[in-house]
């Protein structure tokens, strides 16, 4: 395991200065109608997000700027180390739902975005944004699932912070947590590297945490108890690198669903995903949900799921180690990468008729009737 | 929901389409009536499967798509208020007003929230007294009675702090008239089944004989879709035009005797504008003269509202079933979801979102 402590920080070149914006003259390029402020859907992990990184974020930090976008960035440090780093900050209503807590999910999410480089997590942070009048024994509840959440995980917790803010300013807890991993030589996963003729797997049943969240956030009950899925991939992954085969893309489909993942993977790569829509694993509970409130099972959050993009050749291989390990046990092939509709996801339907399905706008609204 | 699957069953499907192709010798177009159905129609692709003489036209069934703007622009004046919260089914956030929608009224600090049932609303008056709830009424003969119960129970318990912002639409007067118009080219409607199941289907009769169109009830699964078609197409091919009932497991003749006895007390019928397609007569309900206090338009002053439609927008067209989505020139270039001219794209219910949505590949190539 590398000592990441010993590593020197390195600029390898000097940095173009930022550009000046006139702030005062300055007309926000998000193509968002006339709205002059932020709204919900730009959290949505949606189109709109995306925009705000786009047209906001990067022309803003100008040559400052070298993310490339994925869940977390790999950089070369010292003698060829790479390090995967990430930051992730979580605002989930309510802070306990059905299988987790924004505990877990704090820790679970930082781990997913480092392993969907092929990262072994190794360092986490926790920042704490706490509202005045919160109860410390749901504080308290949250540190500690924090605390298990990353023992399973096998990662430390290296450093953190704490804010209060007023009671009106804030809700409850919020979290951020920003994680360091390391990547193992040879491997080189990437949101461009998806081809043609490639093999779509996802490692179990889609849409669980959107449902388990919203039922208990709306007080909808939905017969049976959906529990989050929430979980640490990284051992699911370390299993699919030990096949051997040359794992393309990874991505956990968490906020925007597997839609959002699909779409960015294939604008990413430039490839058409054509899904089989009777391949989909959506759990009965989830799809009746979904069916009630309008929302379609692609766009709906999952929090301990991977979707991966594999050469079509090792695709039984990769699902025969994924099926082996607990968090892949209901792993399947749903699609494949095709030369057709670059940068489209498109299904065919249980009827044999095609949808495109396409990068959530912003919110998930469920609809009237 | 397990029964559902039955409906949705691929081998079933292709014993209906082959049936549809067999009996079909010439052109017919029909209208499905509810935004629902065009929903699962684009959604399974269904339309893909029909044949090419079997045209599907669009109907003004999306109860969002079709709330007059001024309508819209009162709400979004009511949310603003401060001491208002207002509450509305989800997808009403995203409908264009003339200049801004509920999202942005609700960024700028208006209290505005998404709520599962007009009930809840009532509930949040009664744990906020000292605020007023606005809940926004709209829909079909569907979501009508749960906004009746609403306002019977606020009377009944006394609550005064909440009120309805009502613009409910009828569908028998939107089909007479679509088929009044000088330009209709529909001959048949699949008459939507949430609706009957509510109204029954005695309404119905006099406006198949009048206007010698089939029209048959039919439910929202692929299968119910099928078969709808499936019967409206053996009508026209006879030469018949009776009305049928193809969704029996949810709708029957008589519909629901209390949910139209709760309809017939708080509502009154009312003439109704319809948004991209004008005032139809007796085509709305409005609130009862002994309930005229829940009104909302009558507790909040918010005469004076000038209206603004986008000058490029054809949803009026679409939503009359006089064209497609994409033939309209905005389509997809300054109106799509993200950035709606009209409401037929910003509801998931309307017919241009469910083009844009799931159907860019085919248009992508035709263009």
């Amino acid at each position: 395991m590398t000592d990441v402590t010993d590593v020197a920080h390195e600029v390898t070149a000097p940095l173009d200065r930022v550009p000046d914006l006139d702030f005062e003259a300055w007309a926000c390029p998000v193509p968002l109608r006339d709205i002059p402020s932020v709204v919900m859907g730009h959290g949505g992990g949606g189109a709109m997000s995306g925009e705000l990184i786009e047209h906001l974020f990067l022309p803003a930090y100008g040559a400052a700027a070298a993310a490339d976008l994925g869940d977390s960035a790999v950089l070369t440090v010292g003698s060829g180390t790479r390090l995967a780093f990430s930051t992730d900050s979580f605002v989930v209503k309510p802070m306990f739902f059905p299988g987790g807590s924004i505990g877990d999910l704090a820790v679970n999410g930082t781990v997913n975005d480092l392993a969907m480089s092929g990262a072994t997590p190794l360092f986490l942070s926790t920042a704490f944004i706490l509202a005045e009048g919160t109860a410390l024994s749901d504080l308290g509840r949250i540190a500690q699932d924090v605390g298990r959440a990353a023992e399973a995980a096998g990662v430390r917790l290296v450093t953190g912070d704490t804010k209060v803010v007023e009671r009106a300013s804030g809700d409850g807890v919020y979290l951020n947590t920003s994680g360091i991993g390391v990547v193992p030589p040879g491997v080189d996963i990437h949101a461009r590297r998806a081809r043609p003729g490639d093999a779509v797997l996802v490692s179990g049943d889609i849409g669980v945490h959107g449902v388990a969240v919203m039922s208990c956030r709306e007080g909808l009950e939905f017969g049976t108890t959906v529990e989050s899925d929430t979980a640490a991939l990284h051992g699911l992954v370390t299993a699919m690198l030990a096949t051997g085969s040359d794992l393309h893309v990874l991505r956990d489909p968490t906020r925007g669903g597997v839609s959002a993942s699909l779409n960015e993977i294939a604008r990413a790569s430039d490839v058409g995903v054509e899904l089989v829509e009777r391949l989909l694993p959506v759990p009965p509970t989830v799809r009746d949900a979904c069916s009630l409130l309008g929302l379609d099972p692609l766009q709906v959050a999952n929090e301990g799921k991977l979707i991966a993009i594999v050469p079509a050749e090792d695709a039984d291989r990769v699902l025969e180690a994924m099926r082996a390990h607990p968090l892949g046990r209901s792993a399947c092939r749903i699609g494949s990468c095709v030369p057709d509709h670059a940068g489209m996801v498109v299904a065919r339907t249980g009827l044999g008729g095609s949808r495109v399905i396409g990068l959530p706008i912003g919110e998930q609204l469920p609809r009237i009737c | 929901m397990k029964y559902l699957d039955e409906f949705s069953d691929p081998d079933l499907a292709k014993k209906i389409i082959d049936q549809i192709h067999a009996v079909t010798t010439r052109k017919w177009a029909m209208m499905e009536v509810c935004g629902g159905q065009t929903h699962s129609i684009i959604r399974h692709g269904i339309d893909q499967l029909l044949p090419d003489g079997v045209e599907m036209i669009h109907g003004p069934g999306c109860p969002v798509c079709v709330t007059p703007l001024e309508t819209i622009d009162r709400a979004l004046a009511i949310a603003a208020r401060p001491g208002v919260i207002f509450c509305s089914f989800g997808d009403m956030l995203r409908v264009p007003g003339s200049s801004q929608d509920l999202f942005s009224v609700k960024s700028a600090g208006g209290d505005v929230r998404v709520v599962y049932s007009p009930l809840d609303a009532l509930k949040l008056a009664r744990e906020n007294p000292d605020r007023e709830v606005v809940f926004f009424g709209i829909g079909f003969e569907t979501t009508a009675p749960a906004n009746a119960m609403t306002v019977y129970q606020a009377k009944k318990l006394g609550i005064r702090n909440f009120s309805l912002l009502v613009s409910h639409v009828l569908v028998p007067p939107a089909i007479a008239a679509i088929m009044e118009s000088s330009t209709c080219r529909v001959q048949a409607f699949l008459a939507a089944g949430h609706v009957c199941s509510v109204m029954g289907t005695s309404e119905y009769p006099p406006l198949a004989r009048k206007y010698k169109v089939p029209i048959v009830v039919t439910g929202f699964e692929p299968l119910d879709i099928l078969e709808g078609v499936r019967r409206t197409v053996v009508q026209l091919e006879a030469g018949r035009h009776e009305v049928e009932n193809a969704y029996p497991r949810a709708v029957r003749d008589e519909g629901n005797a209390p949910a139209m006895k709760m309809l017939a007390d708080v509502f009154e019928v009312t003439d109704r504008t319809w948004r991209g397609i004008g005032e139809i007569p007796r085509s709305g309900w409005r609130l009862a003269g002994k309930y005229r206090e829940f009104d909302a338009e009558q507790r909040f002053d918010v005469t004076g509202i000038h209206t603004a439609e986008s000058s490029l927008c054809r949803s009026g067209e679409v939503l009359q079933g006089l064209i497609k989505p994409h033939l309209c020139e905005a389509f997809g270039k300054e109106c799509t979801p993200r950035n709606p001219l009209g409401a037929t794209m910003v509801s998931s219910e309307g017919a241009c979102a469910a083009y844009y949505t799931h159907r860019r590949l085919e248009l992508v190539d035709a263009k």
